[in-house]
């Protein structure tokens, strides 16, 4: 390809996202809008599938049969998302399998609020009230986003994704009503979901390294401490209302600017749990690479099956 | 006759809380993504048919019962399941080896069921039959994919199959509260679906390449409530927050 078609591709490319029109995997991008894309995308179909592993372990313990069909269907859902970003993710020339190595090698990252370990109940509500609720206001945006499979998958996901946050909301509510008991195990787990939910919003704009061009490619619409600021004032009045309190003595409305002030993130922790040192890190990618090695058999039989048969219709 | 229905809906519906139970000890640890929705999907089928038998038996038990202090809160003798849907998901090939055994025996059984006087059996029998036959497609399936694919699969297959096949005959047993349904024309007389469910099996296993197994002891006692010891395992983790925090609203 000449220099000159190449710019006039880029023209081309360039003016399709400033009308906001939709980029399809068979129209031609710079090989950075390809390259940012799989690795968002990934990274997002990566946080679904660790994502199902701390609901998972609550699964078989559930409290009631109504409890354990809807935690089932969530995990399950979830599932479900997993596979049709990586589906997305698969139109722009990586295979499942190569992502998944990418995963198990630690190369590619997925949510690291996913490292913190689910240990009561309550935990099944704070995750949908808050973890679903911060990754609301993080995919939102990305309806509207540039490349097309993932603007279309990010519409189902969000569907899915606020009906599992008011199934949160009703779990703490629930216990928030309950005994004294229940009402302590719904304000631990605020106390230890708090923090990590606002860092998944990821780290300060100053800090955050790919803002700026994916801001361009509308894969980011707000910055980082926009959506933060976001999710807090949305989430403080909801926590008030059910009389849970949120673990920050500096939260403070402020009068002037109409929003939530609230006290410094611990962002060395952040960044250690980032760098793979979390309370699970370790045991989440286990269970991934596991799950992957013990199901090598199964897949290859399937494949060798699926030959015969061919080769059955073939000579018949 | 009323407890006897009460015991009968127990012999059936517990089979469904337990398998599901041990398919969701599986949600996010499957060999695929596919696969891993695929028997989620069933374990919310049996749920949703678990709960749907137990709101009937806590309707007719009166008191205070509902369908969680049925599921939740009785002793390991007062559940009626069969001993094979206990069995632990040893790897793929146990679970899919279970699924299959059950599923169509499972399907027998709702076929006659869909045909019993009681009007609430008759309706969930005629829900459940649309659910099983997938869980059946799905697990059959299977059984070829596995029993036809490579040496390895064969081989685990048919050692799945080997070890559950001594669970298979419990399944057409008969308790006492199970004959006097059969009397009433409510309950599935079992014993008449045996040929069937052999000659199907044996046709599909044959057809997987797999040999059927030449057994001649087979194991009983899940129907009397003498379980297998994983089943005390099982009922740590699912009544676990029923026991611990006894009394309250979830």
């Amino acid at each position: 390809m000449s220099e000159i078609e190449m710019k006039e591709l880029e023209a081309i490319f360039d003016q399709k996202i400033a009308n906001d029109e939709k980029i399809e995997p068979k129209d031609w991008m710079p090989e950075k809008y390809r390259k940012t894309h799989i690795r968002q995308i990934s990274q997002h179909a990566h946080s679904e599938i660790v994502g199902m592993l701390p609901e998972g372990n609550w699964i078989t313990r559930a409290p009631s049969l109504r409890r354990k069909v809807a935690l089932l269907a969530k995990v399950q859902d979830e599932a479900g998302h997993g596979l049709y970003l990586y589906s997305a993710c698969e139109t722009l020339g990586v295979t499942r399998e190569e992502l998944y190595e990418q995963l198990h090698s630690g190369e590619a990252k997925y949510s690291s609020i996913f490292n913190y370990p689910t240990v009561t109940w309550a935990d099944m509500g704070a995750i949908g009230w808050l973890v679903d609720g911060a990754a609301i206001i993080n995919q939102v945006p990305l309806t509207a986003t540039s490349f097309g499979p993932y603007a279309r998958a990010m519409v189902r996901v969000c569907k899915e994704e606020s009906f599992h946050q008011r199934q949160g909301f009703e779990i703490m509510m629930t216990l928030a009503s309950g005994t004294q008991e229940q009402k302590d195990m719904a304000q631990d787990a605020l106390n230890r979901w708090w923090w990590p939910s606002l860092m998944m919003l990821g780290p300060t704009d100053a800090e955050s390294v790919h803002t700026e061009q994916s801001m361009k490619w509308k894969l980011k619409r707000k910055t980082n401490d926009e959506l933060r600021q976001q999710f807090i004032d949305q989430t403080v009045p909801q926590a008030e209302l059910i009389g849970l309190t949120i673990p920050d003595p500096n939260l403070k409305w402020n009068e002037e600017t109409k929003r939530y002030d609230f006290g410094a993130l611990d962002w060395d922790e952040f960044w250690q749990v980032v760098k793979g040192h979390g309370p699970c890190n370790k045991a989440r990618m286990d269970a991934r690479k596991n799950a992957w090695s013990k199901g090598e058999w199964v897949r290859d039989a399937a494949m060798a099956y699926a030959e015969k048969q061919e080769l059955k219709l073939e000579t018949a | 006759m009323q407890n006897n229905l009460v015991q009968y809906i127990y012999g059936i519906a517990d089979n469904a809380l337990i398998l599901g139970q041990r398919l969701g000890e599986l949600c996010g640890h499957g060999p695929n993504l596919e696969t891993d929705i695929a028997m989620t999907n069933i374990a919310l089928d049996l749920l949703g048919q678990t709960r749907s038998y137990y709101q009937y038996a806590a309707k007719l038990t009166g008191n205070e019962a509902t369908e969680d202090t049925i599921a939740f809160l009785r002793s390991e003798r007062e559940y009626k399941n069969v001993l094979i849907v206990e069995q632990p998901n040893t790897d793929f090939a146990y679970s899919i080896g279970r699924q299959f055994l059950f599923d169509v025996y499972h399907l027998l059984m709702l076929e006659q069921l869909q045909n019993s006087s009681d009007e609430t059996l008759q309706a969930i029998a005629k829900k459940s039959i649309k659910e099983v036959s997938y869980h059946k497609r799905f697990s059959l399936d299977w059984i070829k994919r596995l029993g036809d694919g490579t040496e390895e699969s064969h081989t685990k297959m048919q050692n799945a199959i080997n070890d559950l096949w001594t669970f298979t005959d419990e399944l057409f047993y008969q308790t006492d509260a199970d004959k006097a349904m059969v009397s009433e024309q409510i309950g599935v007389d079992v014993t008449q679906l045996k040929d069937t469910y052999y000659s199907i099996i044996s046709d599909i296993l044959t057809e997987s390449t797999l040999q059927v197994p030449d057994l001649k002891y087979f194991q009983k006692g899940g129907k009397q409530g003498i379980h297998s010891e994983h089943m005390g395992y099982i009922l740590a983790d699912l009544q676990y927050m029923q026991r611990t925090f006894p009394n309250m609203n979830w």
